[in-house]
Parts: structure tokens; sequence; C-alpha cells
């Protein structure tokens, strides 16, 4: 339905994917009394080399949804290809030689490393398992995995807990990406970790990249970070693609009411850059992916919200070239408009920049539409706000 | 804070100067806070903004009294209003946390009793303090619940911790550190373990609350986004120590120790143009059981040659004013600072913007 | 919120019912294949192979094992008549766990002629070892790191590694047997006589209290310094309550909770027997019946006690879930 390009040489593909977890009823017998719907209806394609970007909200069933498309998760419904093949419904026995193509990295560099082997049977496990003796020798080709991720080699013999949050990060990039995997899923592979650790690792999956042409799926929260390293990008919401495009494109001008409030709340390290911003502050709590809200899932929190999105799921389509769309009244409007940069280029000297509300009267600012933020309406109001 | 104020100047609501925080473990001494000084006003922000294990959390739990006297070695001044609370009877302390200074804490559900409704443990922050029934108390609860955005308290307030969600538990507590209005209030990373459309809600909620009660604000944080948002002041935490401290443009705009300038280029710009490269700081953070002799950050400064001879290795900088106006921990000479920051900001900012150090 | 915790405890009980139903038919088949042959305990000394047989199947002994757990169930609700047929028949009334044909009674009665001394030994020495368990544990959390702590966890340690029955024969031999402060146990009911009762009673809880409250310490201990450790402890002080107030209202209910679970267990397992005190002390409890009984391989007392003993440690993991359900808002049924 939207799968991107048309060409069938995209490293991963996937069509309509659901994965719906049952919840069970605590009544005398144990009965399905209704569905978590964590990732409903995927439908997008990874090609060789690029990165796709997932960002969302804590819940938004990113994880689901990059385990489920390396089937450590089995999907309810839809199909997955990996490099051509249909793995939707292969056994586990059949998957064995197909984890040498994709691989997965873990957001949690405590707990994803078992605390009991030694770093060298980490990073040589994949071997082991896919019976491979690399030329020189496991132990040879593992050192030089540990020194290309940035890893002393000598620690081959380590455990786990002598290595800080970051080294930990780097031996599960190292496992991952021991057979050249044609595709890594890297699910929140730097939330953990701090800014100037982030930093390095980012910069060692870009390398690594450029080294080995892998395709990545990095799944994120951190909206700046998914800009920096995605070619694409793709935002969830309770399940399900509500825009998908190029980054730059994406950053720009994005579409859809919900990637404009995610992207008006990312607090910008620039004083002052607050009051010089569109914020859109959206109401309440993401609903239950058990009983999403009819129509459009985004309705109950959407300042857009009609009579229409109630009634009519807005269905994902391609509106232009590339960019692909879940709502019935897409935005039109940059997120940092002209305007921001006028100012923050050619504005006055940085001092009158310093405080807030300076800027409230500027006229380019009241152009944008200007809206204060009047703390009881958000609360009040329940999906609507006035711009 | 506008600029010129004396950073060092005493008299400010609260004064915190040359804290040190140690414990002793069975691996040795935890030099976890080893030299900090910060003030902050009523009405004001201050954000303390650093690294993992870096000693902001200890830095404010040390100045809340809340500490285990037997193994925590805490030396320095703490002037609340004119008094020093390390010098304070410890139930003078007591007295003064949750009436006169509040904290709020990184993850809301693990910061409420889990067995104890949000009523129960409201009215009893109420009861410490004031001497009213539990009715009265209870009603003063249902009015602060509503002012921090809780939809039909008088209903939410019989609810148990694990039936809201983790924004509303974070309003919750919000409401219970605010409950007596105190002149303080601690954050320590309120909003870390919230979605950003969350995180947003929140930050507005603690500013409109700040105005109405002008409550003095630490922020506690690793987000140099949300430092930028909410900060009048800023002081930068390394290895235990404030390393640079002053207002926020100054830090964001002239930053001169290398860690500061380090933390900026390390996070991508979603505002800016795209850079091909990030730019981290190489290495890890110290231990605070084996912190550096000399500068905390000299194993990790790419600086540090243009200091003569090995003196960042050897020497500890001291936390000194420059001449731009906040105060910096570092060797290095002010001119150097200021050029050395001049062209990095320059290079981060591109072409397409000049922000920064025009 | 009622509704559904009575449909929780209901749901919780048929289950049970349910388990208890698997758990008698594996016994039953476990001990059946056991060695020792239920039909030569029928016959006296002066016994023939001939007689054996005839018991056998006057028994029902020669039946399949299932068709014998069969009647061993239709016992259980309706009664049961051994050897029917025959000049004497045993009558066996209606819950009939079996009939032991070694002591001639019926497995039921031995059970609750045993069973009030096996009860009153097992919740004395449980409340003297919560109190003593809790109290130390909670103390010596509270004074972490200092001589009160190191003392008591050493003591501890001490009657943690005793085994009881060592602990037991030392205290017979020289406070009863050598130095006659207590006088030789033979129990009586407390009805009877409350003095003597005591008397008895007093050694075998102390010897049995002195490994539990050993554990209980220990677990107390390091409950309680969990929670000590946890956010909302902080919050409770951060909030200015008074420590004593946070340790009475705020670290004690979360810190105890857990040891529901273990206290319900153990006294649970005492109340099917405590073997070596009973027998040290001569009490004519649950457990001597056991060992007795295995000693015989007297078959039909074997099952019925292991099946009561299993009756309260299912029935005392029901009554654990309902009281965390009660105490414990996040785990009640929604
Ligand atoms: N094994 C499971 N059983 C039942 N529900 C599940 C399971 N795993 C995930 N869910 C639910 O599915 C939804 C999506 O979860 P998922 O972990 O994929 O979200 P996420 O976007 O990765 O969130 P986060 O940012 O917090 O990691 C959530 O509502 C979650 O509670
Ligand atoms: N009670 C304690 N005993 C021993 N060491 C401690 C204790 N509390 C903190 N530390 C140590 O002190 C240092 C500073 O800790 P602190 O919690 O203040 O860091 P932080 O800056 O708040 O970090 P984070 O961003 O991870 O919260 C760390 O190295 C930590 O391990
Ligand atoms: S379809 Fe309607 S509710 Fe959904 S995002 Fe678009 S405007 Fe908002
Ligand atoms: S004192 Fe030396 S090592 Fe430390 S920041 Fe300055 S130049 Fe770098
Ligand atoms: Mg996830
Ligand atoms: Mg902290």
């Amino acid at each position: 339905m939207t799968t991107q390009t048309a060409s069938d040489d995209a490293v991963l593909r996937l069509t309509n994917v659901r994965k719906y977890f049952p919840v069970k009823s605590q009544g005398l017998v144990n009965k399905v009394v209704g569905q978590v719907q964590a990732v409903d209806g995927l439908s997008f394609s990874v090609a060789p080399g690029e990165t796709l970007g997932l960002v969302g909200e804590s819940g938004c069933g990113k994880s689901t949804a990059g385990r489920t498309m390396l089937r450590l998760l089995d999907p309810t419904d839809g199909t997955i290809e990996l490099n051509g093949r249909d793995i939707t419904k292969m056994s586990r026995r059949e998957l064995v030689p197909l984890r040498r193509e994709a691989q997965m990295i873990f957001q949690d560099p405590y707990n994803s490393l078992n605390p009991r082997h030694t770093v060298g049977s980490i990073i040589s496990a994949p071997f082991q398992v896919q019976g491979i003796t690399p030329p020189g020798g496991i132990k040879s080709e593992v050192q030089r995995l540990m020194e290309r991720v940035g890893l002393n080699p000598e620690h081959y013999n380590r455990y786990p807990n002598e290595f800080s949050g970051g080294q930990r990060q780097r031996i599960g990039v190292a496992r991952a990406i021991a057979l050249q995997p044609k595709l890594v899923v890297c699910d929140e592979p730097v939330s953990a970790l701090d800014v100037s650790i982030q930093a390095q690792v980012v910069n060692l999956l870009e390398d690594l990249q450029q080294e080995f042409g892998m395709a990545y799926v990095f799944i994120a929260h951190d909206l700046s970070v998914v800009r920096h390293i995605s070619d694409r990008v793709a935002v969830m919401y309770l399940g399900k693609v509500m825009e998908l495009a190029d980054r730059d494109v994406l950053y720009s001008k994005p579409l859809h009411p919900y990637t404009h409030a995610l992207m008006s709340a990312v607090p910008i390290p620039d004083p002052g850059s607050s009051a010089r911003r569109e914020r859109i502050l959206l109401t309440g709590d993401l609903p239950s992916p058990i009983n999403p809200p009819s129509g459009c899932v985004f309705r109950t929190r959407c300042f857009k919200a009609q009579e229409q999105c109630s009634v009519e799921v807005p269905l994902i389509r391609e509106i232009k070239v590339g960019h692909y769309l879940a709502c019935h009244f897409p935005e039109d409007r940059a997120v940092f408009g002209e305007a921001t940069e006028v100012i923050h280029g050619a504005g006055p000297s940085e001092g009158e920049l310093s405080t807030t509300g300076e800027l409230e009267d500027d006229a380019t600012h009241a152009a944008e539409g200007s809206q204060n933020f009047i703390h009881d309406e958000v609360h009040e109001g329940r999906n609507y706000r006035p711009f | 804070m506008t600029q010129g104020n004396d950073l060092t100047s005493s008299g400010r609501f609260l004064e915190v100067d040359d804290l040190h925080v140690s414990f002793s473990t069975e691996d040795g001494i935890v030099q976890a806070v080893d030299g900090i000084t910060f003030g902050v006003e009523r009405g004001k922000t201050l954000a303390i903004v650093g690294e993992s294990g870096s000693g902001k959390s200890v830095t404010s739990l040390a100045i809340m009294g809340l500490f285990d006297k037997r193994r925590t070695t805490v030396s320095g001044r703490v002037m609340f209003e004119g008094d020093d609370l390390l010098k304070l009877d410890a139930d003078d302390v007591r007295k003064l946390r949750g009436s006169r200074m509040a904290m709020i804490y990184q993850d809301p559900l693990s910061s409420l009793h889990p067995f104890y409704t949000i009523a129960k443990q409201l009215v009893e922050a109420v009861r410490v303090h004031q001497k009213v029934s539990k009715a009265e108390a209870r009603d003063q609860c249902i009015a602060m619940l509503h002012k921090v955005g809780i939809p039909s308290p008088e209903k939410r307030i019989d609810s148990y911790p694990h039936e809201l969600s983790g924004g509303m538990r974070q309003r919750v507590m919000i409401a219970m550190a605010l409950i007596n209005s105190p002149d303080l209030l601690i954050a320590d990373e309120p909003t870390t373990a919230l979605d950003v459309t969350v995180q947003a809600q929140i930050l507005d909620l603690l500013r409109s609350l700040q105005q109405e009660f002008n409550t003095a604000i630490i922020m506690i944080t690793h987000d140099l986004g949300v430092v930028a948002d909410v900060a009048d002041d800023v002081a930068v935490m390394y290895g235990g120590r404030v390393v640079e401290y002053g207002d926020v443009n100054s830090i964001f705009r002239r930053p001169e120790m290398p860690y500061t300038l380090g933390l900026l280029a390390s996070v991508p710009r979603m505002d800016r143009v795209r850079t091909s490269r990030l730019d981290p700081i190489p290495g890890a953070p110290p231990s605070a059981l084996k912190l550096p002799k000399g500068c905390v950050f000299a194993p990790r400064c790419s600086y540090k040659s243009q200091v003569p001879g090995d003196v960042c290795a050897t020497d500890r900088p001291e936390l000194l004013p420059a001449p731009s106006g906040q105060l910096v921990r570092c060797h290095l000479p002010g001119p150097t600072r200021v050029e050395i920051s001049r062209v990095k900001l320059g290079e981060l900012a591109g072409d397409s913007t000049a922000g920064g150090a025009a | 919120m009622s509704t559904s915790v009575s449909v929780y405890v209901l749901r919780r009980v048929l289950s049970m019912l349910l388990m208890l139903l698997l758990l008698s038919l594996i016994v039953f088949l476990l001990f059946n294949v056991l060695p020792g042959d239920p039909a030569r305990l029928t016959c006296g000394k002066a016994c023939t192979p001939e007689i054996i047989e005839a018991n056998r199947h006057r028994l029902g002994l020669d039946m399949p094992v299932i068709a014998q757990y069969w009647e061993f169930l239709k016992g259980l609700f309706v009664g049961r008549t051994y050897a029917a047929n025959s000049p004497d028949p045993v009558q066996c009334s209606a819950p009939c766990l079996g009939y032991s044909f070694k002591r001639h009674a019926e497995v039921s009665q031995l059970i609750k002629d045993g069973l009030p001394c096996t009860m009153w030994l097992a919740l004395g020495s449980f409340i003297i070892w919560m109190v003593v368990g809790i109290g130390l544990g909670v103390y010596t959390a509270l004074r972490r790191g200092r001589w009160q702590d190191k003392s008591v966890l050493g003591v501890a340690l001490i009657g943690y590694s005793l085994p009881s029955f060592f602990i037991g024969i030392l205290a017979m031999f020289f406070i009863v047997i050598k130095w006659h402060l207590l006088p030789y146990p033979r129990y009586v009911p407390p009805t009877e006589d409350l003095s003597k009762f005591l008397q008895t009673m007093i050694l075998p809880w102390i010897v049995l209290a002195i490994l539990y409250a050993a554990f209980y310490i220990r677990l107390t201990r390091s409950q309680m310094l969990e929670t000590l450790n946890e956010d909302y402890i902080r919050t409770a002080r951060s909030k200015g309550l008074p420590d004593r107030t946070v340790i009475r209202k705020h670290a004690l209910r979360a810190g105890l909770t857990p040891i529901v679970t273990s206290a319900g267990l153990d006294l649970a397992g005492l109340l099917g027997g405590a073997v070596f005190i009973e027998a040290i002390f001569s009490l004519p409890g649950i457990g001597s019946l056991a060992l007795g009984s295995v000693t015989d391989s007297d078959l039909p007392v074997i099952v019925g006690v292991t099946l009561v003993a299993a009756v309260f440690v299912i029935v005392a993991n029901l009554v654990v879930d309902v009281l965390y359900a009660v105490i414990d808002p996040r785990v009640r049924p929604s």
C-alpha cells in the first residue's frame, strides 16, 4: 500500500504489519477480552544503506515494531520481507541463517549483555551460532571488531560490568555488526547514554554504515538525534505511522499535526528560542492502545480535529513523492519558520535577545499567529487549541 | 538574571558555598561533590547541568539535609535566608523540608508510595506543617491538584499512584511539593522520564506556578534544551565540581570552559542546518572514587596543551570570575578561552545562522 | 472492587480444588509404586501367602491403581467399607482418607488426634519467631553497620547454621534430663492442665523458633533496608515527616509485606508436622504420626498425612494471595 520505493531491492519491506497482544480477563476463566494494538498496520520499506528513523512517544509501538520486523515477535498480520524473501511465516529454524542479514542493538546497555559472559564470547556468539570461522580465526576477528568500535582488544576477557555504559553499547554494536548484516535495527541505542557519549556512539554508527553499507532502522524518541542520523523518518502514534518523509522535508515542513506538536515540544538549546518559536501544547495523555479512539487515533489530542476525524480513519497515502501522510486536514506551515531564522541570523545583538517576552510583539512572530499558552485552557479544552 | 550581577555576592535567598560531600564506601571514599558554589534568588531558576555521576543529585540532597549522617561527610556552607543549613539542628532542617523547601524527583511512580492513595500522601504533607483538620487539608489538596492541572481532582485524589499516567503522577508530585508554598523547589530531572509533549506541559506548569508563588527553583537536568528553556542562571557540573557558572545567555553564547563547549558541541541541533558529523567529547567522565588530581576535565580536554607546563594535570583550577561575567574553572588565560569559544561556536553555527559568538 | 475480589477468590478456590485433585492422584500413584506391601500389613505374625492374597483381594488391593484411586476418592465423600463381604467388615466414615490396618484406626481419626498438638506447637513457635524475627530485623535494619546490628546478625547466623534437631537434643538433655529445670515432656491439651501444657511446650516452641527467627531476622532486615532505599521513602523524608513516622507509616508496611508470603507458607509447612521436634519431645502430633507410619510402611497414613499437609500449603497460598490483594492495591484485580 504505502511501500515507498517501487524497486525490489529493498532490504526490508513491511506490508500492513500488525502486532496485537491479547489482554486476558481476570474472571473465572482467562478469556481474551481485548487486544493491545501495539502495532497496527505498518507499511514501509528500507533501501540498502539507508537509515530510516522511527520516532514517537513512549508506548506508541516502536520497540514492538522493531522486534516484529526481525521476527523476534510473531506478527499478528501482514507480511515482512527481508532481502526479497518473505519471512513472515518462517520457522525459528529457517530464520537462523537469516539472522546473518539482520541484527538488533538494544537500548539498555546494562541489561542487554549477559553479565556472566566475557566480552569476547559475547561478540563471538554470532560466529558460533552461524558456524562461521572468519579467516584468521574467531578471536582475531573479534579483536579486530573490538578495535573497530573503539574498545581495547586486550579487554577480550573482561566482563560487561567492568565497562561503562558507552563502552557496553559499543560491545552491543560490535556484536550486531560482526557478521556484516545488511540491516541493523537499533532500538534507542543512545537513549541511556550521556550526551557526550551519545555523540560518540552516533558517530560510530554512522562510520560503520559508511564502511559496510548497512541499512539502519533507528528507533528513538529524541527527535534531534533522529534527524541527525536518518535519511527518512517515520512518525508513529498509537501503533500507526502518521507521517513518513525524507528527513529534510519532514523536519522543515511536516504536514501532520502530531509531527508539528512533537517538534514544537522539543526544547532547543538556545536561550530565548522558546519565545520565538510557536509552541503547540498537546492536551491530555496518550489514549490506551487497547481501546484506541475511533477514526483518527490522534483526534483526542489534535488541535485540528473536526467531525470527520472521529468517523473516518485517515488512511496513510502518498501525498507528494515520497511523502506519506495519514490526516484529513494537513498542516501547511514550517516548524522553524523562516521568521525564526531571520531573527536568529540578522536579529539584534544577543543581549537584546536574551530575555523572553521582548519578542512577544515582534512582527514576524505575530505574522505566524502568536499563541500564548493559557494554562487552564490546556486542561479544560479537550482537543482544541486556538491559534 | 541580568548581566553584571556579581555571582559571588552573598545575600541571595539560597547560597551554596564550596560544598563538599563524600561517602565512605567499601571501595573507598567517594568524593561525590568536590567544590560547589552557586546561589539562587526568589522567583528565579538556576539550572544545574552535567553528565551522569557529576554530583547533581547529591548536591540537592545535601541542601535538603537528606543524607545518612554516619556515612557522609559534608563541608562548606548552605546559607538559606541567612541560616547555615549544615549547622542547623537535624530537627530544624526537617521542619524546613516540605514547608520552606521542597523537592521533586525524576521517577514519579517510584517516588510515590504504592500502597497509599494520592489523598493520603498529600494530606499527610499538609498536616506535618499545618495545624488543620483532615477535611481542611483535603480541600487544600484538591485545590492544589486543580492548580497543577489534574482534571476532576475531587475524584482523582482517591486514586492510587499506579492508576495515573506518568504526566499525571508528576503533576501530583509537583502538587505535593508546592502544597505548603515553599520558597525553594529543587526539581531533580523532573521531566527526564516523560515524553516531550508531556515535558512541555510540565515545564510550562512549573513556570506558571513559579510566577504565582515566587518560588526559587533549582532545576537539575542533563538536557541542554531544557536548560535554555527554563533557566535564568546555569551551573555546569563535572566530576563533582562546578566548572562554569553564569547567566543562561553567557553559558550558551560565550561559554569559556572547554567542557561546556564540548557539551554544546555534542548535541545535534534541530534548529540548525544538519551537520555531517557530531563533535563528541572524547573519553568518559571520571569515577568519583578516583578523581583526577588537577583539573577533573584534563583527561578529556583537547586544549590542555595550550596551558604551559603540565599544570592541568597537577594543579586544581579555582572557580574564578571571567571578564565576561561568569565564573570559570580553567587554567587557560581568559583571552585564549574567549578565542577558542568564538572559533568553536562559529563552526557549530555553520553558515546559515550567526547565532552564538557574534 | 469487592465483587471482582470475590470473583478472584472464587476462581482461586476452584483452581485450588483442581490442584488438590491432581495432587492426590500424584501422591496416590507415587506411594503405590513404592516398596512395602500394604496387604502384608493386614495380617499378623502367623502369616501365609494365601492369607495375604485373600486379604489383598478383600481390600481391593488387586484392582488396577486407577480403580483404587477412584475408590479412594469416593471414600473421601461417601465413606467406605473395607472387606464388605467378610465376617468382620471395616467401616471408614465419610471423609475417609483410608484405614490403617496397622493401627486399626481410620486415618482421618489419627490425623484429628494429632492435629491439636501440632497446631499448638506451630502456632506457639510462629508467634515467638515472628515477634523476635521482625522485631530484631527492623531493629538491625535501622542500626545497619553498628555494633548492635553486627552482634544480632552474628547470633542469628549461629542459630541459622545449627540444625534444630541438634538444638532440640541438647536442650532436652541439659534442661530436662540433666538439670531437671523442666519436667519430662508429656503432652496434655491446654484445656486440661494449662501449666503442664506450657511446661511441655515451652522448650519445643523455643527450639523450633530459633531457626525460623534467625531466618526472619535476616529476611526482615534485608526487606527493610531495601525499602528504606526506595524513592518513596526519600519523598516521605522530603515532606518533612519525622523519622519515626517515615519508618512506621511508610517503611514498615511496604517492607513487611513480602514477609507475609514466607510467614504463611512456613506456618502451613509446620502444620503438616514438625517431625524431628515432635519426635525429640515426644509430642503426639502429625509429625510423630508421619514418622511412625514411615517406619511401619503404613501406606494409608502416609498418603493421608501428605495430603493434609499439602492442603495446608495450598490453602496458605490462597490466604497469602488474598492478603496481598488486600495490602497492595497494585495487585488488586480491577
Ligand atoms: N509483551 C507485551 N504484552 C502486552 N503488551 C505489550 C507487550 N509489549 C508491549 N506491549 C504494549 O504495546 C505497546 C507498545 O509498546 P512498545 O514497547 O513497543 O512501545 P515503545 O514505542 O517502544 O515505547 P518506549 O518508548 O517506552 O520504549 C505498549 O502499550 C505496551 O504496553
Ligand atoms: N549514597 C551514596 N554512597 C556512595 N556513593 C554515592 C552515593 N550517592 C551517590 N554516590 C556517588 O556519587 C556520585 C554522584 O552521584 P549523583 O547521584 O549526584 O550523580 P548525578 O549527577 O545526579 O547523576 P545522574 O545524572 O545519573 O542522576 C556518583 O559517582 C555516585 O555513584
Ligand atoms: S485526521 Fe483530524 S484528528 Fe487526525 S491528525 Fe488530521 S486533523 Fe487531527
Ligand atoms: S584547566 Fe586545563 S584541562 Fe582543565 S579545562 Fe582548562 S585547559 Fe582543559
Ligand atoms: Mg521501546
Ligand atoms: Mg541524579
